[in-house]
């Protein structure tokens, strides 16, 4: 930000007629300024940070996948097939075998062949079946968020002359030979929301019991802390891995989908905690604090009518910020098998396909839903510093 | 000094307590009690115990007693040494555990200094050359290290290692190792396999320390005493050496209390992947066949280590600065 404001000033002093035009749009932008108010502030400040703004729309994007994971996922997640196990990703082409290219992309069809020595199944691309994918094309009945009927979707293979189409997995399949795409789309859907679901926990945690230290102090206070720092002090991984062993395997799968949650929020509400209880802690020593209750507010109304408002967008980013730690919780989690289980698919469900040496070095597609686990934890990250940024627009 | 050492380890001993009560928690939370599923094991494998074994077994962990007395009893076994008995193994606790927490321990202090030794010079470079290559290329690393979870990282090794050069990077022994006791060759060979452990464990520490370090100094950088002692002609090393980086070097000593329980349970999981010998793969299988003694000493050890390291960082902290022993 002090990089653009530096380059500015040059630009103003290089060129007479810019500067003046400089000069009206400053004027103007103050007086809007004098205007706006807070969250228009923030929401200026918040923009001019590039790399929150991307992450922002990446985000978006993943949540959108979230929401509509049947229309984008290519077959049904939990159909297995005994022929196509642990067949690598097929390769999206545009330039066929003879180097001509065209617009439409295309895969070239498996051939399946044993390894005489390893007995292993290879896949090889069969250069004489080439098959052109078809976008919006029919596929498996599904309801758009369990509503609206439908068996549209976004991609599918588009039968050749003859009328067969073989399968596409644009992200190979596992040793059942289910559709790792298809299945990636649909961990989607619980990986993001457990993280949303988890904060939603840890600010109720964090805001109740934050609120009530730093507004009463005395006993509360000393109380709280000592919580605070005790659950700070036990190692949290180790912790949550014994809560979650301790799930009964009779539980239904959406039972053990809360129960994770709770876990991974009761442990992760103490940071939110000492934040809220630091802001009423500076804030019940402020003047508009001590105006409110002069002309005679109730104490309900001073927290929730002039203290919350004042530090929302505090809360805001910490969540936000707190958000990728629940989704790599339950991700490790799921990863060693103590977290959500099969048939219910998580990024971390999905991972664990991966787990061994043996496993990486035949099936390394296996580790593809990392990448969405990396690029999801880092855009929150990257939008949390932006919004922290932005949260408090009077700095500076 | 010495008032605020024995202060500090008073303070340990109600967290100390609270530590027994959430393992004692963990031994209690499975559904159904353990004798009864020993019991059925036990059958499972052919063998009966008789009713007065029963009777002895009931009293030995006091079945059908309040849980405040099950907990008594339990602490005064932990208190002599005696863990319990793994139901898996058939062995006590402590035989199972002893090794293993101890490679867990050398691994978790190896990866601190690790961090220390990484993280110092590279923050300390990033805040001197604000905005220079070297700091968006130690920034970007260091979004990498906090972003990447530690399981991908040490699955992304293996497969590199596995695929570019076919050399297996699991393990902390070698074959011929594994299986002998300690003598001089086998601690060599242990710390040729170290480094795998040490990157993929220390890179989220290394990162999250390089951006406090490098926060922390420029915020030194900008204070008026700086600008006064360059006014007055101290060289720049001088300048920077003397007291912004001694200042900024607090959170390497005060981030230890939060860098050890993340270090443990960051070995717990890249041991089952890395296939290390330490406490990790044996916790996690404890937990899932439910051998509650062996999972509920590991958390207790485990938060025992953490709260020992917070008490040596404390004690760091009141040596390094003489206002944290007045509080």
């Amino acid at each position: 930000m002090t990089d653009e404001m530096e380059e500015k000033d040059t630009r103003v002093i290089e060129s007479p007629v810019v500067d003046a035009q400089q000069e009206l749009v400053d004027a103007s932008q103050e007086d809007s300024v004098f205007v706006a108010t807070q969250w228009q502030l923030m929401w200026w400040r918040f923009r001019k940070h590039k790399l929150a703004m991307i992450a922002g729309v990446i985000l978006l994007l993943l949540y959108c996948i979230a929401l509509f994971p049947e229309f984008l996922a290519t077959y049904s997640p939990h159909e297995s097939r005994k022929l196509f196990s642990q067949v690598p990703p097929h390769k999206v082409r545009f330039v066929d075998s003879e180097g001509k290219f065209g617009l439409r992309p295309f895969i070239y069809a498996y051939e399946r062949t044993r390894d005489p020595d390893t007995l292993r199944l290879v896949y090889t691309p069969d250069l004489d079946a080439k098959y052109y994918l078809g976008f919006f094309v029919r596929g498996f009945d599904y309801k758009v968020l369990g509503l609206v009927a439908s068996n549209l979707h976004l991609v599918g293979v588009k039968p050749d002359e003859t009328g067969t189409a073989p399968e596409v997995f644009l992200m190979g399949t596992d040793n059942l030979g289910r559709d790792l795409f298809s299945r990636m789309m649909y961990g989607t859907r619980i990986s993001l929301s457990i993280g949303l679901i988890g904060v939603a926990f840890s600010f109720l945690f964090g805001i109740t019991l934050g609120g009530l230290s730093g507004y009463y102090g005395g006993v509360a206070d000393l109380v709280i802390q000592r919580v605070i720092e005790f659950i700070r002090a036990v190692p949290g991984i180790p912790l949550w891995m014994a809560l979650s062993a301790a799930l009964p395997a009779t539980w239904p799968p959406l039972r053990v989908y809360f129960g994770i949650t709770v876990i991974l929020s009761f442990l992760s509400w103490t940071g939110l905690a000492r934040i809220v209880r630091g802001r009423f802690l500076a804030l019940r020593e402020e003047d508009f604090i001590m105006a409110a209750r002069l002309a005679g507010s109730g104490e309900m109304r001073i927290i929730f009518r002039h203290m919350v408002p004042s530090f929302t967008s505090y809360i805001i980013a910490s969540l936000t910020l707190s958000i990728p730690g629940m989704i790599l919780g339950e991700t490790s989690l799921s990863f060693l098998g103590l977290g959500l289980r099969p048939p219910v698919i998580s990024w971390g469900v999905l991972l664990q396909g991966g787990q061994n040496l043996q496993a990486v070095a035949q099936t390394p597609w296996l580790m593809l839903p990392g990448i969405f686990v990396i690029v999801t934890v880092l855009a929150y990250n990257f939008l949390g510093d932006g919004l922290r940024d932005a949260a408090d627009p009077y700095s500076r | 000094m010495f008032q605020y050492v024995v202060r500090r380890i008073l303070y340990m001993v109600p967290t100390l307590i609270a530590v027994t009560i959430i393992s004692f928690v963990v031994i209690e939370l499975p559904p159904g009690d353990y004798l009864t599923n020993y019991v059925n094991r036990l059958m499972l494998q052919g063998e009966f115990l008789d009713e007065a074994q029963l009777e002895a077994l009931k009293v030995q962990y006091g079945l059908g007693q309040p849980i405040y007395i099950r907990y008594l009893k339990w602490m005064s076994g932990v208190v002599r040494g005696n863990f319990g008995v793994s139901m898996e193994w058939g062995k006590p606790v402590g035989e199972l555990i002893g090794q293993r927490l101890l490679l867990t321990v050398v691994i978790s202090l190896a990866t601190t200094l690790f961090i220390w030794a990484v993280a110092m010079p590279i923050g300390i470079y990033s805040a001197t050359h604000q905005y220079s290559i070297g700091d968006y290329i130690f920034s970007f690393i260091g979004f990498v290290g906090v972003g990447v979870p530690e399981f991908m990282i040490a699955l992304i090794f293996l497969w590199v290692g596995f695929s570019r050069f076919g050399v297996n990077l699991s393990g902390l022994f070698s074959e011929q190792y594994v299986e002998q006791g300690w003598s001089f060759g086998k601690v060599v060979d242990m710390l040729k396999h170290m480094w795998v452990p040490l990157i993929v464990l220390g890179l989220g520490g290394t990162a999250g320390m390089i951006r406090t370090t490098r926060a922390n100094l420029l915020d030194e950088l900008r204070k008026p005493y700086v600008t006064t002692a360059r006014s007055k002609g101290l060289t720049e090393r001088k300048v920077i050496w003397k007291y912004p980086v001694r200042l900024a070097l607090n959170p390497f000593v005060s981030g230890l209390a939060y860098l050890l329980p993340g270090l443990v349970g960051g070995s717990t999981i890249i041991s089952v992947v890395l296939s290390l010998p330490t406490s990790g793969p044996l916790y996690l299988k404890s937990l899932q066949t439910q051998d509650m003694y062996l999972a509920g000493t590991f958390v207790l050890m485990f938060s025992v280590l953490t709260v020992i390291g917070t008490l040596i960082s404390d004690i760091l902290l009141g040596v390094l600065d003489p206002r944290i022993r007045y509080e």
